[in-house]
C-alpha cells in the first residue's frame, strides 16, 4: 500500500497534535460553531498535514443503522467495495458525502453509506464483531477503499488540511451533534493521506490522540498477542485497541483502566492502604505491558461517554472545564476560553486522572460500567 | 611425568623493585613463585603461572608484571597454540581438557552489534535525579485479565495472583552452588541480594543452615544430583528452579571431586565426606516434558503452591518449542542460559562449541510465546555473560524479565576471569574449598562490592531509561523498537526482530 498512513515503513508515526473535546451531558445536540472555532484557537498544534472531527448524534433520522464513511481512490475500489457491502449488507441509503470547495489538499472519494448487516440472527455483540471484520477487510482488501467511519448516529470527518479548512470542505458548522471531538497534526514523517489523519475510528468508538509512546513496542506486541493487527503504526491506533481490549471485550471500568495506562508510581501504591494496593499492584503486574509511557493526552469517545487521560507524568498539556451542562476537554485551556469565557470550572487534571463525561440519560443502551474505582 | 606446556605468561619481575616480602610467594597458589635465599632472589616458574593477577595486585611495590606470551610455535590462523596444546595433552594423557568460566571465543556476542535508543524533540527523556524511575519486576505467571467483582459500588478482586518473586532491581545471581564456590561467598551473594532486595540462586549444591536466614532472597535449585534437596530447603527458599542444563554445559552434568566434600559441604550436600557429588547429566526422573510437568506440580503440591517454580535450560537449537512446552508443563519462570553461560568446571570442547548465543535465544523465546499467546503465563530470566547494565537493558527490550549474573558478581568479589576453577585452587578465595583458601574473601567486604555493582549498574539502568523517555521498566520489556542492530545479515536482524541501525 504505498498511499498507507506510514508509507517510509518507519516503527510508528510521529505526530504532535491538538485535541478537542466537547460534550453536553444532558444530550441537546449543538453545531460545529464553537468546536471548530476552539480548534481555530489552537492553529499552531498543527500543521496542515491533517484535521478532523468526529459528531455523536449526527445522523438521528438513521440512528439504527451503521452509517460507514469511506474514502476511494479510484472509482475500481468503489465498485469492488461496494460489491462487498452489497453481498454482506442492506444499504438503506448511499450518497456522496456533501463537500464545498476549501483548501484542502487532494480529496479522494468520498461517501457515505447507511447500512445494515443482512443476517438477522446476531444479537448486538457479534454485530459489532461482524461490522469490525468487514472494516478491517475492506480497508486491508482493496488497497484503495478506507472506511474511516463506521458507527451508527455518529460520524467522522477527516482530511488533509488546517481545522477550519477540514470543517468548510465538510460544512460541519451545520451539522449538530451533543459530542464534539476534534484533532489537527503535526506529522514529522507522514505524507498527505487522508485515512491518517485523526479522529480514529472503529464502530463508534473514536480516539484522538496527542503524544509519542516510547513504550508503544511492547504496547503493541502485546496487543498482537490478542489478535489486534497494528497495520497503521500511531500511537491513537494502540490507544483505540488498548481501550477495545480492555473496556469492551474485558469489561473493565474506566477508572481501572486509566490505572492501567497511566498508573500510580510504586511510590505512591506503597503508601496505600492494604487493600487498595493490592489491587493497584495486581494491575501493574498483568497489564504492564499495556503501561503507556511517554507523553501523551487522549480523548476517547463512544455514545454517551466521553473520557479525557494524560500521561502518568503529565507530559503533555490537557484542561477540563464545565459551564453549565457542557464539558469540555482541551490540549488547551485558552481554546475553551475562546468559545466560553464564563467557565462554572475549570482544572487541569493530574496526570494519569481520568475526566469522564456521561450522559445524564443514555441515548442508547451501553456496557459501559458506571462505578467509581471505590476498593 | 607430564610436560608442563605452561598457559602461556611469562612473569616479569623488577628486581630494583622487589624487596623480597614474599607475598608473591605466599599468595599464589599455583607454587610459580619461589625464594632463593643464597642468592637472595626470588623466581619465577612462568609455566605454572595462570595468570590470576593476585600477586600483581597484591606486590605492595608494584614489582610484578604478568605478560602474553606471543605464539610460540610458527604463527598459522587456523592452528593456534590452543590447538595445538590441546592436542598434545590429550596425546600425552587420553584426557578431556577441562576449563572454567564462560566461553571465551569472540563469534557469538551480539549485545556489541546491538544499540539502544534514546529520546529526541518529540518526546521529552526524563532526568533520574529529579524523578521517579522504576526498575520493580515481578517474577512469575500472570492471568491475561482480571476479574473484579462490584457490590454496592465497590469493586473487589476475584483474581488471586500466583506466587511471584518481587525484585527491586531486574537482576539476580545466577546459581552458584556451594562447593564449587566457598562458603564466604555463598554468603556474600545471600546478603548482597537480601540487602538489593533481589535474589541469589543457590545452585545445586543445597543451602548452609547458617544461610537459611537469607531465604528470602533464595531460589533453591534442584538439580540432577538432588544435593541439598529436603523438605526446610524447599520451604526457606522464596522460589524453587530445576535445573534442566547449563549453559556452559548444555546436556552434560557435574562432578565435584571427593577432596572437596569437607563436613560442612557433606552436611549441606547430605553425602557423606570425601565422596565425589556427581550430577547426572539429565534429571533420571525427567525424560520428557510430562515427566517435567510431574516434577513442577510435584515441587508445587511440597511446597503449598506457595512459591513459583523456574525451570531452567541451557539455550539450544529448539529452545523456542522446549520453553513453550516448560511453560504449558506449569512453569512460572523460564530461566535461559546462553553459550557464554559460566562454570565451576566444564569439558572445553563442550563449552565452547554447544549451545546458541543467548540473544537469539531470548528473541526466539519471547517471540514463540507471544505467537503461542502464553507470554503472560511465565517470566523470563535469562543469562550467559551480561557484562554490564547496556547488556541487561538490551535483554530486557529483547524479552527478558529479568537477568541472572554470576560471572560479574564474582568479578566484583575479585575473580579475574583466569579460566581455571575447576582446579580448586582459585587464589582469590572463590572457586574452591580450601580454608585457607577462602579466607581470602571476607564477607563483609564481598556483600559491600556486590551491593554496589548493584547500585551502578542500576543507576546506570535509570540513566539510559529515563534518556528513553521511559520511567517504567516494562515498558521497556520485550520493547525491541527500542534496539537497532549494526552489521547483522537481514537473517540475524530478523531473527533477533529488531531493525538495522538508520532505519
Amino acid at each position: 500500500m504505498n498511499w498507507s498512513n506510514n508509507q517510509y515503513d518507519d516503527d510508528k508515526v510521529i505526530d504532535s497534535c491538538g485535541l478537542f473535546g466537547m460534550m453536553d451531558v444532558n444530550g441537546k445536540r449543538f453545531s460545529g460553531k464553537d468546536p471548530i472555532k476552539a480548534m481555530v484557537n489552537m492553529r499552531e498544534r498543527g500543521n496542515g498535514l491533517g484535521a478532523g472531527f468526529a459528531v455523536y448524534g449526527l445522523y438521528p433520522e438513521y440512528q439504527d443503522h451503521y452509517a460507514f464513511h469511506i474514502m476511494y481512490m479510484d472509482n475500481l475500489a468503489k465498485e469492488k467495495t461496494e460489491g462487498l457491502l452489497k453481498n454482506n449488507f442492506r444499504i438503506i441509503l448511499d450518497e456522496k458525502i456533501p463537500t464545498k470547495e476549501a483548501k484542502v489538499w487532494n480529496p479522494p472519494i468520498l461517501w457515505r453509506y447507511f447500512i445494515e448487516p443482512k443476517s438477522s440472527k446476531y444479537d448486538q455483540t457479534l454485530f459489532d464483531d461482524f461490522i469490525v471484520d468487514k472494516v478491517m477487510r475492506i480497508n486491508t482488501e482493496t488497497g484503495k477503499a478506507f472506511v474511516f467511519s463506521s458507527g451508527k448516529n455518529m460520524g467522522v470527518f477527516k482530511g488533509v488540511g488546517y481545522p477550519e479548512d477540514i470543517a468548510e470542505f465538510f460544512e460541519l458548522k451545520e451539522n449538530k451533534g451533543y459530542m464534539w471531538t476534534c484533532h489537527s497534526r503535526f506529522p514529522t514523517n507522514t505524507p498527505g493521506w487522508w485515512g491518517g489523519a485523526h479522529p480514529f475510528n472503529i464502530l463508534d468508538w473514536t480516539v484522538v490522540h496527542n503524544g509519542e509512546l516510547s513504550s508503544y513496542g511492547i504496547n503493541k506486541s502485546y496487543l498482537e498477542m490478542f489478535g489486534y493487527n497494528c497495520t497503521m503504526q500511531t500511537d491513537t491506533e494502540v490507544m483505540a485497541y488498548s481501550f477495545d481490549l480492555l473496556m469492551r471485550r474485558q469489561r473493565l471500568p474506566v477508572d481501572v483502566i486509566s490505572n492501567i495506562l497511566a498508573p500510580p508510581l510504586w511510590s505512591e501504591i506503597d503508601r496505600m492502604s492494604e487493600k487498595k494496593r493490592k489491587l493497584y499492584t495486581i494491575l501493574r503486574q498483568c497489564y504492564g505491558s499495556l503501561l503507556m509511557n511517554g507523553p501523551f493526552a487522549v480523548i476517547v469517545a463512544h455514545h454517551g461517554e466521553m473520557i479525557g487521560l494524560s500521561d502518568r507524568i503529565k507530559l503533555r498539556p490537557f484542561s477540563a472545564g464545565m459551564k453549565g451542562n457542557l464539558l469540555f476537554l482541551s490540549s488547551e485551556e485558552a481554546a475553551i476560553r475562546s468559545i466560553c469565557p464564563n467557565l462554572d470550572k475549570t482544572w487541569n487534571p493530574r496526570g494519569g486522572e481520568p475526566v469522564v463525561g456521561r450522559l445524564k440519560e443514555p441515548m442508547i443502551e451501553e456496557i459501559a460500567i458506571k462505578r467509581v474505582m471505590k476498593v | 611425568m607430564l610436560k608442563n606446556y605452561g598457559n602461556g605468561y611469562y612473569v616479569e619481575r623488577d628486581d630494583d623493585r622487589c624487596i623480597r616480602c614474599e607475598v608473591c610467594i605466599n599468595q599464589c597458589t599455583y607454587d610459580t613463585h619461589f625464594f632463593d635465599s643464597e642468592d637472595d632472589v626470588i623466581i619465577s616458574q612462568d609455566e605454572n603461572c595462570i595468570n590470576c593477577q593476585r600477586c600483581v595486585s597484591l606486590c605492595p611495590t608494584n614489582a610484578i608484571t604478568i605478560r602474553k606470551k606471543v605464539s610460540k610455535y610458527t604463527e598459522n590462523f587456523h592452528w593456534k597454540d590452543e590447538s595445538i596444546l590441546s592436542i598434545k595433552k590429550q596425546a600425552e594423557t587420553g584426557g578431556m581438557i577441562l576449563t572454567g568460566m564462560g566461553c571465551d571465543k569472540p563469534e557469538f556476542t551480539y549485545w556489541d552489534r546491538i544499540l539502544l535508543n534514546a529520546s529526541q524533540v518529540t518526546n521529552p527523556s526524563i532526568d533520574p535525579l529529579r524523578e521517579p524511575m522504576e526498575l520493580l519486576t515481578f517474577l512469575g505467571s500472570k492471568p491475561d485479565n482480571l476479574e473484579l467483582e462490584f457490590e454496592e459500588n465497590k469493586m473487589s478482586l476475584k483474581t488471586e495472583l500466583s506466587p511471584q518473586l518481587r525484585l527491586g532491581i531486574p537482576i539476580m545471581f545466577s546459581a552458584l552452588s556451594y562447593g564449587a564456590v566457598s562458603y564466604n561467598v555463598h554468603q556474600a551473594l545471600a546478603r548482597a541480594a537480601s540487602e538489593s532486595g533481589t535474589y541469589f540462586n543457590t545452585g545445586e549444591g543445597g543451602l548452609d543452615r547458617r544461610l537459611h536466614k537469607y531465604g528470602k532472597n533464595a531460589i533453591v535449585q534442584v538439580a540432577s544430583g538432588r544435593f541439598g534437596v529436603n523438605p526446610d530447603y524447599l520451604d526457606v527458599g522464596a522460589a524453587v528452579e530445576i535445573k534442566i542444563g547449563q549453559g556452559a554445559k548444555p546436556g552434560i552434568g557435574g562432578h565435584l571431586p571427593g577432596e572437596k566434600v569437607g563436613p560442612d559441604i557433606s552436611r549441606t550436600r547430605m553425602i557423606p565426606e570425601g565422596t565425589d557429588a556427581i550430577s547426572p547429566a539429565p534429571q533420571h526422573d525427567i525424560y520428557s516434558i510430562e515427566d517435567l510437568r510431574q516434577l513442577i506440580y510435584a515441587l508445587k503440591e511440597a511446597t503449598n503452591y506457595s512459591k513459583p517454580i523456574s525451570v531452567k535450560i541451557a539455550a539450544v537449537h529448539n529452545s523456542a518449542a522446549i520453553a513453550s512446552g516448560i511453560v504449558r508443563a506449569g512453569a512460572d519462570i523460564v530461566a535461559l542460559d546462553g553459550v557464554r553461560g559460566s562454570t565451576g568446571a566444564a569439558p572445553k570442547i563442550i563449552r565452547d562449541n554447544v549451545g546458541i548465543p543467548i540473544e537469539l535465544a531470548i528473541a526466539s523465546v519471547d517471540q514463540r510465546l507471544r505467537d503461542e499467546g502464553i507470554r503472560n503465563k511465565a517470566s523470563i530470566v535469562i543469562g550467559g555473560g551480561i557484562r554490564n547494565s547496556g547488556d541487561v537493558l538490551k535483554a530486557i527490550a529483547l524479552g527478558a524479565d529479568s537477568v541472572y549474573i554470576a560471572t560479574s558478581a564474582l568479578i566484583a568479589i575479585g575473580c579475574t576471569v583466569c579460566q581455571k576453577c575447576y582446579t580448586g585452587k582459585c587464589p582469590w578465595g572463590i572457586a574452591t574449598t580450601d580454608p585457607y583458601i577462602s579466607k581470602r574473601i571476607n564477607p563483609e567486604i564481598a556483600t559491600r562490592r556486590l551491593v554496589n555493582l548493584l547500585k551502578g549498574w542500576s543507576n546506570e539502568i535509570k540513566e539510559i531509561m529515563g534518556g528513553m523517555g521511559i520511567n517504567a521498566i516494562e515498558s521497556i520489556r520485550g520493547n525491541r523498537l527500542m534496539l537497532r542492530g549494526v552489521g547483522l545479515s537481514d537473517r540475524e536482524l530478523s531473527a533477533l526482530g529488531i531493525k538495522l541501525a538508520g532505519e
